[in-house]
């Protein structure tokens, strides 16, 4: 009877685990995901690195493209502003980012980034990073707004800190110092004094 | 001898007094009709009667005079700590270095916080919002 029961189990056991696989199986995550920043901060006449990565549950083929739109500030239009298709980046060579863009991606290691030099007043916006891996063409697009300050502001607070860390540290340095050459020279004038007598 | 003790007691303490009364309150610069100081700018509104306050610019320049002020409140109170343990460890014929260091120290930042104050309200560089 006890063998009969255990291959019951058995069998029992092995559907349970063959419908959790198949249910795995079934209801993936078919979409493509696309993570980037939410905001970034440049400075004027500096570059900034535009991070794109992606994630994607089918293999990446040679059919993956990856598209950069570009929406200015209070403007409704979004410009396409690179395309990378077939193994080739086609970036913009007659638009704002002419000259100024450079593709840093490589969609084999999931990244498709883009660096932007000689920043602008005029690049303030959102960038959108679209990726798209036939046949895994499904996903959510992921938007990174652009600021671009005059010079980057620096938190209120690291002045003053700054300035009491430091001379605190200076004055501890300087009194541990002291002590330590006092210590030191009162040594030596009881082993001086020991060796008189 | 008892009363130099306790005269330079009450001249540490009230040195003491005076610099947080002077970083804390708002009398560092009086125009009519506001007044500001290193952490808020305070104006009447005329036609409500009452003070309406707004914290100051976020200023290198007001920073380091923070700093300063802070720094020297730090060193006077470590000098009557100081002063005080001293008074009880002392050897005969010691000297109260330790606790004099401090103070002139407190001393400097001081005379630092209001010369760094004058010369940029001269020179326009902490901007006092009114």
């Amino acid at each position: 009877i006890a063998p009969r029961l255990l291959k019951e189990k058995c069998s029992l056991l092995h559907k349970v685990l063959a419908l959790d696989l198949e249910d795995v199986v079934l209801s993936p995550t078919l979409a493509i995901h696309v993570y980037t920043d939410r905001e970034v901060h440049g400075t004027v006449g500096s570059k900034v690195t535009l991070s794109c990565t992606f994630w994607s549950s089918e293999w990446i083929s040679d059919d993956i493209s990856v598209t950069w739109h570009f929406q200015p500030e209070a403007s409704r239009d979004s410009i396409s502003i690179f395309h990378y298709a077939k193994g080739q980046p086609y970036i913009d060579d007659v638009g704002a980012f002419k000259e100024r863009m450079e593709w840093i991606g490589d969609p084999r290691w999931k990244d498709g980034s883009i660096v932007i030099n000689h920043l602008d007043y005029t690049d303030n916006g959102t960038f959108t990073c679209d990726v798209k891996n036939p046949p895994d063409i499904v996903g959510k697009s992921s938007q990174v707004t652009l600021y671009v300050f005059e010079k980057v502001p620096t938190r209120y607070g690291m002045v003053l800190g700054a300035i009491i860390g430091g001379v605190l540290g200076l004055v501890i340095l300087v009194l541990v110092l002291a002590y330590l050459i006092r210590y030191c020279w009162l040594r030596r004038q009881a082993t001086l004094q020991r060796r008189l007598r | 001898m008892l009363l130099l003790l306790l005269g330079i007691i009450v001249l540490h303490v009230s040195v003491l007094v005076l610099l947080f009364v002077s970083t804390i309150v708002s009398q560092w610069l009086v125009v009519s009709g506001h007044a500001s100081d290193l952490w808020q700018n305070c104006s009447i509104l005329t036609s409500v009667g009452s003070f309406q306050c707004q914290p100051s610019s976020t200023n290198e320049w007001l920073q380091a005079v923070q700093a300063t002020m802070i720094l020297s409140i730090i060193f006077s109170v470590l000098s009557l700590f100081l002063f005080f343990c001293q008074l009880f460890t002392l050897t005969k014929g010691g000297r109260f270095y330790i606790t004099g260091i401090f103070q002139i120290l407190a001393g400097l930042c001081v005379m630092s916080a209001a010369a760094i104050y004058t010369v940029c309200l001269a020179m326009n560089c902490i901007v006092n919002q009114p």
